[in-house]
């Protein structure tokens, strides 16, 4: 198990399995809040749902509709679980607050490098602290 | 326990002293400055955010307990981040609404439902009567909303966004609906990013070595530019002619799709740089690099990467909205003639504009080539367009980037005179040189 010190974005706690991008989302025009599915063209994860997962990605871009398309997806019931992020913006950081979901950056190892998609994460937002356990270890497990 | 210092006045709104709606907005504006790491808040009197589109969930709310409480729901839930209604009460400080949705006025134009569009119109009077003014437009420097140097404000709309700190060298981050909701009522946003002087210095050199002149190429510039920095501060010098209005809103739409720039620098150009050595500030080294006949096609590509069929349905023009002088463009080489049949054309303005382009007659000028000129939103922002569209062309990069995500159309990206020729042909006769 790799354990990552960060700091607290919205407290809280939770488990759950990573959904990981290295490239930045866009909220309004990226994203269906209906199903949290990404829909921007020339996405890596164009057609997958971060509904339920940890997203891990570097930051947010785009239109400053960011925050508000990830509040419709929680009222929809289709946010992230959590998320873990590099770069600080006002975009990602109202997304998380309004999203209600546990939330951490600023951590100590690059989350992109070390967290793959499939990878089971244990995160304490208000410890700033992320377990993640690989999914190699979870399949021999 | 709180990390940012607040005034006491602040603490005051805090603990309820201005009433629960002020309450909720201070409590949001709080875990929002502590998420980013904000030691305090601002004072702001420029707000400009987004707060009378319908929603099905609103219209629903309206349905059951009427149309007020549908709006109270809907600004406690999406402006303040609160699920307890609370009533919205006058915002405290000058407070604009962005682009919104299409009004009843529209009706025969697409397949909006009646209702949406009849709450919208409801919302513009509950809002305005709450000292919202309704400019409904992604432009609100183009209709009186013009800070002034160093101002902080806090306004949302990427494209407004980049207009107002780089063009006008007025400070603000790009905000949402919820933390400019929360704004209107306290007067305060985040001390954070682009209101710190230190934060708005330049971090790549853009060296241009192709022409820069007309509108398309100012579009192409910015789409490059913005997916190569992201959300970093391009300081752009080389072979670009002196821009106008109309090219910098342009650029940073397109820069602010691609990528997420909120700030650029053009040396002798954009206030906050009368050298490249001052945009760049202390920063030393920083990442050069070049815009040249590679980088152009590139970005004219990627934006044409949705576009297979030539045969184009829908001429939107007017993202970010058009200014009289566009406006007067499209009508001067629409005069006269008429659209091929079966193709549409919206011209996308404030609606201030829309009464000055009604009362100098360019408005009769395109309806009678079977154009149709518009206000309060865009495709991109309604999803409306004409019934059965498959294939828009556009000269925005910033619509060509998101329609074909949201709405799954194609789109063409070109200039002008090449959208204008597809409005009378039908057929996309657009390429690159």
């Amino acid at each position: 198990m790799i354990v990552l010190h960060g700091r607290k974005v919205v407290g809280g706690a939770v488990q759950g399995e990573a959904l990981v991008t290295t490239q930045t989302i866009s909220g309004w025009g990226g994203i269906d809040p209906q199903t949290g599915t990404i829909i921007e063209m020339r996405h890596e994860l164009r057609g997958q749902s971060f509904k339920g997962k940890i997203l891990v990605f570097p930051g947010a871009k785009g239109s400053s509709g960011w925050s508000s398309f990830f509040h419709r997806a929680r009222l929809a019931g289709a946010a992230p679980s959590g998320m873990i992020f590099k770069k600080m913006t006002t975009k990602v950081a109202l997304g998380a607050v309004v999203t209600h979901a546990p939330a951490i950056t600023d951590l100590d190892q690059d989350p992109l490098k070390v967290i793959e998609t499939g990878d089971w994460i244990e995160m304490d937002a208000d410890q700033g602290i992320v377990k993640v356990m690989k999914r190699q270890e979870r399949s021999r497990g | 326990m709180a990390n940012m210092k607040l005034t006491d006045s602040e603490k005051a709104m805090l603990d309820g002293g201005e009433g629960p709606a002020v309450q909720k907005a201070m409590d949001l504006l709080v875990r929002y400055g502590e998420a980013l790491g904000a030691e305090r808040l601002v004072d702001t009197n420029n707000v400009c955010g987004a707060a009378t589109a319908p929603s099905p969930w609103k219209l629903e709310i309206a349905k059951k307990r009427g149309v007020e409480q549908g709006l109270h729901a809907g600004f406690s839930e999406m402006n303040l981040d609160s699920d307890e209604v609370i009533e919205m009460p006058r915002v405290k400080v000058y407070t604009c609404q962005l682009i919104q949705q299409f009004g009843p006025d529209t009706a025969s134009l697409h397949e909006g439902s009646r209702e949406m569009l009849e709450l919208q119109k409801q919302a513009d009077s509950f809002f305005g009567a709450r000292g919202m003014h309704i400019m409904a437009t992604c432009t609100p420097y183009q209709v009186g909303n013009v800070p002034v140097k160093g101002e902080h404000c806090a306004w949302m709309e990427s494209s407004a966004v980049i207009y107002c700190n780089s063009v006008l060298g007025a400070r603000t981050n790009a905000e949402g609906t919820e933390s400019t909701g929360a704004a209107s009522l306290t007067g305060k946003i985040p001390y954070w990013g682009y209101h710190l002087p230190e934060n708005r210095f330049g971090t790549h050199l853009v060296d241009v070595d192709v022409p820069v002149d007309d509108m398309m190429d100012w579009g192409l510039l910015g789409y490059y530019v913005g997916e190569i920095v992201q959300d970093e501060i391009p300081v752009l010098r080389g072979q670009m002619s002196q821009p106008e209005l109309i090219k910098l809103k342009h650029f940073g739409a397109a820069a602010s799709s691609s990528g997420g720039v909120e700030m650029y620098h053009i040396p002798g150009v954009t206030p906050e740089a009368p050298t490249v050595e001052v945009a760049l500030g202390p920063r030393r080294g920083v990442q050069t690099l070049t815009y040249g006949k590679r980088e152009r096609r590139i970005a004219y590509e990627n934006l044409n990467s949705t576009a297979k069929d030539r045969k184009v349905d829908f001429i939107m023009l007017g993202c970010p909205h058009d200014t009289i002088e566009q406006i007067w463009q499209a009508a001067r080489l629409l005069e006269g003639k008429r659209l091929h049949a079966g193709t549409e054309l919206w011209i996308h303005t404030p609606r201030a504009l829309r009464e000055l382009a009604d009362r100098c007659g360019y408005t009769k000028i395109v309806e009678e080539a079977g154009g149709h000129i518009v206000s309060d939103s865009c495709p991109a922002i309604s999803r409306m367009m004409p019934r059965g569209t498959r294939v828009v062309a556009t000269d925005s990069a910033k619509q060509a980037h998101y329609l074909p995500a949201i709405t799954g159309v194609q789109a063409w990206f070109g200039s002008l005179q090449n959208c204008i020729d597809a409005a009378l042909t039908g057929t996309w006769s657009g390429g690159l040189d």
